[in-house]
């Protein structure tokens, strides 16, 4: 369980006051209105905004001050997960390695990643010679090889087409189910959280509310009742 | 009763304004500027002429060499003799008018269009609070302390620079490089002119600098400061003229004269001292100022006319440059 | 349509403005002529500084750049704008601070003195080195912490995920980033480096330093040699000119306009690492900042001590460099384009002595040359600048051009609306340090004025060198803390607008 200790999320001037938050495994969706704060929460878990010691525990372990690769968590954005220089198989590589001759066990492992989200023989294309679901397939790829416990979603998919992101939320939600990873994903569709979200905790008004039930955060009355409507 | 006669001067000026005819003269940047003789020689002139004297400031040569007969200059002022014989060769000058008899120069002066107004000898400047000996010739710089530095000037840019390979030539001769040779260790470095070099003298980066043996006048006129001394040579020295002449294209003949007698009247030739920081060349050593008296002087005098140093230019620079360059 | 008739416009003008001149010269000459052995080795010698000069800045500017990019501190945005100042001073202060530091008695050698280890010299190759990495390590230096910003935060963070070791990161993100920064600023230092002439005479120590430029200020004022004085500039106009289409035609992009407010947070670096971040800050600010103290430091005592023609001139300086701001912002606005950008960079290419020897003989056809002093000397200013202000203001226009463009295009924006309502105030942050640099630029100039000024138009820099030509040694450093205060203080005016209209 990754538990975040009632905490104050500092960047620049923009504060958010955290209550204690637990996340199960299984996909959580971090929900509210636009500036409010969503994309800090992440970033203070993944370990890019500085968080008070004894403030963020996996599995009873403070990971609070641990660099964001020590984490046991892999990270997608918005868009900008690949390197536009780079193949995707080597994009999809640098998960185990950033050796210049991957290892044929290594090599292997990448292809399987390959393959396993559609993507079998593509490897030697630049993400430019490729679609964006396919861009968005071989970052998927990515982040299955690193085999972390934990998966933070920035928006993803964002830019695909409705179908498209379906496609890749179903794709993303299988592939964590499959090895109980724990996923935390920040989104502003509530579709998506309908989807394959089975906890939502809304960031509003300098906090956050603790990941409640999907059904209850976007009942009538609900949480974010206001915030769909408006 | 004063300021009623000052208004009706200054309506009476404004009044005539268009008629006022104008004498335009070329001069170098520093003899127009504020702390340069020419403000003052602006002045006085204007009191005696009925005109109004306009400078216009910048690199006069190359600028009328451009020009050519289509120039608005009446007067250039500030050229030296060694780059006249281009300027000569043009025509664009008139004969000076004035007679040369009434010069007053440790050399005899022939020339009927160049007209000097000031001179100086070309010297090198030390501080004698830094240098313990003073220098008595080119040998005596050769040999000064370990760690004492000369600066000098680049004759291919600075009139001084070209000044010192010519006296250096004068002395030497055919041994000109390979005095350089000798000489370029102890060289700091060599500046485009004359003020950088000696910003790094009086900034202390250097010991000996190339300059004027008239340059002390101004260090102890105006700062009182006496250590700044002029080194004497027992091989002579290099003499230095500014000249003045008269376009021959002029629209104003007659105050052009007028301008070149002024030239040679203690007014102007009062005034050159401690403005443009040389000796006048039409007064007798007795009228100078005092500062100006006491300065040692050479008992030598070199001097090459623009001819003679036309011809040795290239081959002297060729010299010192060959020899620097090692 | 119509813009591109402005744009067509304005670039044939800049153009005919940079050879006209040096047509004029060579027509007016007796014909072009071979240059000599001297001249092949000033040529071959000014190559080899620039080549050195530019390698050195830029490879001194990557650690120093890295540094200021990954680690924040108070006062980070001061040291930057401090440390871009050696940029703008006019060269005989520069060269006086620099000797006070490096020079016989300077700093450094006080120091070894003081150690009893052997003075060391700055006069030679070193000192035009020093000289040279001095004036353009913060162009550097500002190029590639751009060229750092602009990656995507995206991109660093997943490259901290991923647990890239630093030889990593560098391999996947940050060299190929330098691979394409580097020939740019590398070539624009190089051809600044091309023209120089009293940097490289004073601290080269002799005639071995001789630099292209010397050579035509020679064949002007004493050869009076005007056929070789245009062989000469076309020549050097010939190798700049080709470093700077080649740079354009490359493509890269160089915002030198931001990138400095997007810091990127690094837990868990190494100590060795911030410590080494923090000897780069610490040199860089050192070098660039201790000669500018000593200038400071001499002079400013004098202030009191100049007279009123001296505070006539400085304002008479801060009016030309705002108009020459003004001439140069519009100018550039119109040639926001690549090929605008080849055409502006040769303003940078051409030697300043041909430049003003050329307008000088053609405005002799149309009357008396004195009477447009000011108006040259601004389009000058203006042109020297442009390479710069180009370089800053492309990657911004084109980004508002991609962001905008349609949606203008959707609303029948006029050009001049385009300009008023969205590209300027899109643009303002970027214009006000662009401003700045011309502003700053124009006002430590010396350039034509001193072959066109005449005693009413006297500006700063020319009565620094007047007093020096008087004598007046401690007059003249005053003069300078007064030209650097004033550069920097529109320098810093300039970019604070613009920020605040952002």
């Amino acid at each position: 369980m990754l538990e975040l200790k009632k905490t104050v999320v500092t960047q620049g001037t923009f504060h958010i006051q955290l209550p204690d938050l637990a996340f199960d495994p299984g996909v959580t969706a971090i929900m509210g209105p636009s500036g409010a704060g969503k994309s800090t929460v992440l970033a203070a878990i993944g370990g890019f905004i500085a968080l008070r010691q004894r403030s963020l525990f996996w599995e009873g372990v403070d990971i609070s001050q641990y660099p964001p690769s020590k984490r046991p968590m892999a990270v997608l954005f918005q868009d900008n997960n690949l390197f536009p220089h780079l193949s995707l198989f080597r994009n999809v590589a640098l998960a185990v390695s950033s050796k210049t001759r991957l290892p044929a066990p290594q090599a292997e492992l990448v292809e399987q990643a390959l393959s396993r989200v559609g993507l079998a023989g593509m490897g030697e294309r630049r993400p430019s010679d490729v679609s964006g679901g396919q861009q968005s397939r071989a970052a998927l790829a990515r982040v299955l090889l690193q085999d972390k416990p934990i998966v933070l979603l920035d928006e993803p998919f964002s830019a695909l087409g409705p179908a498209m992101k379906q496609d890749m939320l179903d794709l993303l939600a299988d592939l964590t189910a499959e090895r109980g990873a724990t996923v935390i994903m920040v989104t502003h569709d509530p579709n998506d959280a309908k989807r394959i979200a089975h906890k939502i905790s809304v960031v509003d008004r300098g906090t956050a509310t603790p990941p409640m039930p999907t059904e209850t955060a976007l009942a009538t009355g609900g949480p974010l009742a206001g915030y769909l409507s408006g | 009763m004063k300021h009623l006669t000052l208004a009706a001067g200054l309506l009476a000026a404004t009044s005539v304004v268009a008629e006022t005819p104008v004498l335009s003269i070329y001069a170098p940047d520093y003899f127009t500027s504020e702390w340069g003789p020419g403000p003052a020689i602006e002045q006085a002139f204007e009191a005696t002429c009925a005109c109004d004297l306009e400078f216009s400031a910048g690199d006069v040569l190359p600028r009328l060499m451009l020009e050519g007969s289509s120039t608005n200059a009446d007067i250039v002022i500030g050229l030296n003799t060694d780059v006249t014989k281009k300027a000569r060769e043009t025509g664009l000058f008139a004969a000076h008018g004035q007679n040369n008899a009434d010069l007053d120069l440790p050399i005899a002066w022939a020339d009927d269009v160049f007209l000097p107004f000031d001179w100086a000898y070309v010297s090198f400047v030390y501080d004698e609070t830094r240098l313990a000996t003073a220098p008595s010739g080119f040998e005596d710089l050769v040999n000064l302390p370990e760690g004492s530095k000369i600066v000098i000037q680049d004759p291919r840019s600075s009139i001084s620079g070209l000044a010192l390979v010519l006296w250096v030539k004068a002395v030497y001769g055919d041994q000109a490089e390979a005095y350089w040779a000798r000489l370029a260790p102890k060289i700091l470095t060599v500046t485009k002119g004359w003020s950088e070099a000696y910003g790094l003298f009086t900034s202390g980066e250097a010991d000996v600098v190339l300059s004027f043996n008239t340059s002390p006048a101004y260090h102890i006129a105006a700062e009182s400061d006496l250590t700044k001394k002029a080194a004497i040579f027992d091989e002579g020295h290099y003499a230095f003229f500014e000249l003045v002449a008269k376009v021959a294209g002029t629209d104003q003949p007659e105050l052009a004269d007028q301008f070149m007698s002024f030239v040679m009247s203690d007014a102007f030739q009062s005034l050159i001292p401690e403005t443009n920081w040389s000796y006048p060349a039409a007064q007798p050593a007795s009228a100078w100022p005092a500062v100006f008296a006491d300065l040692p002087m050479p008992d030598k005098a070199i001097f090459y006319d623009d001819v003679t140093a036309a011809q040795l230019r290239d081959e002297a620079i060729a010299e010192w440059r060959r020899a620097l360059s090692q | 349509m119509a813009s591109r008739v402005v744009a067509i416009i304005m670039g044939a003008a800049v153009l005919a403005a940079i050879l006209l001149p040096l047509g004029a010269v060579w027509s007016a000459s007796d014909g072009l002529v071979r240059p000599t052995a001297d001249d092949w080795a000033s040529i071959r010698f000014t190559v080899y500084q620039a080549s050195l000069s530019a390698v050195i800045s830029v490879g001194l500017a990557i650690p120093v750049a890295r540094a200021l990019f990954y680690r924040h501190f108070w006062g980070r945005d001061v040291v930057v704008m401090l440390m871009g100042a050696p940029f703008i001073l006019p060269v005989i202060v520069a060269v006086l601070g620099l000797i006070s530091v490096f020079g016989q008695n300077g700093l450094v050698n006080g120091v070894l003195g003081y150690f009893g280890v052997k003075t060391v010299s700055i006069y030679g190759l070193q000192g035009i080195l020093l000289a040279h990495v001095f004036f353009n390590l913060p162009l550097a230096t500002r190029m590639v912490l751009a060229a750092w910003g602009a990656i995507p935060t995206e991109r660093l963070r997943l490259a901290q995920s991923l647990g890239l070791s630093g030889l990593a990161l560098f391999r996947i993100i940050e060299a190929p980033m330098l691979l394409r920064v580097i020939p740019a600023a590398f070539a624009v230092i190089f051809v600044i480096c091309l023209s120089s002439f009293a940097v490289a005479l004073t601290l080269g120590g002799g005639p071995k330093a001789t630099t292209l430029e010397l050579a035509i200020y020679q064949a002007f004022r004493f050869d009076f040699d005007l056929g070789k004085a245009a062989s000469l500039g076309m020549i050097q106009l010939g190798l700049a000119g080709s470093a700077a289409v080649a740079l354009t035609l490359i493509g890269v992009r160089t915002d030198l306009g931001q990138g400095l407010d997007r810091p990127v947070l690094r837990i868990g670096d190494p100590v060795w690492r911030i410590i080494l971040d923090v000897f780069h800050i610490m040199w860089a600010a050192a070098f660039l900042l201790v000669p500018l103290g000593m200038v400071m430091a001499y002079g400013l005592w004098g202030i009191s001590s100049l007279g009123g023609d001296v505070w006539i001139a400085a304002g008479r300086s801060i009016l030309m460099a705002l108009a020459s701001t003004v001439l140069c912002l519009g100018i550039a606005l119109c040639l926001m384009h690549k090929w605008g950008e080849v055409i502006g960079s040769l303003g940078i290419a051409i030697s300043p002595l041909v430049l003003g020897t050329g307008v000088f003989l053609m405005l002799r056809k149309i009357g008396n040359p004195f009477e447009y002093a000011l108006v040259v000397t601004l389009c000058v200013n203006a042109l020297m600048a442009l390479p710069f202000v180009l370089r800053i203001l492309r990657p911004a226009a084109e980004d508002t051009r991609a962001h905008y463009g349609r949606l203008a295009q959707s609303l029948g924006l006029s050009p001049w609306a385009w300009v008023r309502w969205v590209l300027v105030p899109r643009m303002a942050r970027t214009l006000g340090f662009a401003a700045g640099l011309v502003a700053a630029l124009a006002m430590g100039d010396l350039g034509v004025i001193a072959l066109f000024g005449t005693a009413e138009h006297a500006t700063l820099p020319l009565k620094l060198y007047q007093l020096m030509g008087a004598y007046r040694m401690s007059q003249a450093a005053a003069a300078a803390v007064l030209l650097v205060g004033i550069s920097l203080g529109l320098f810093w005016l300039f970019e604070r607008l613009g920020r605040r209209y952002a």
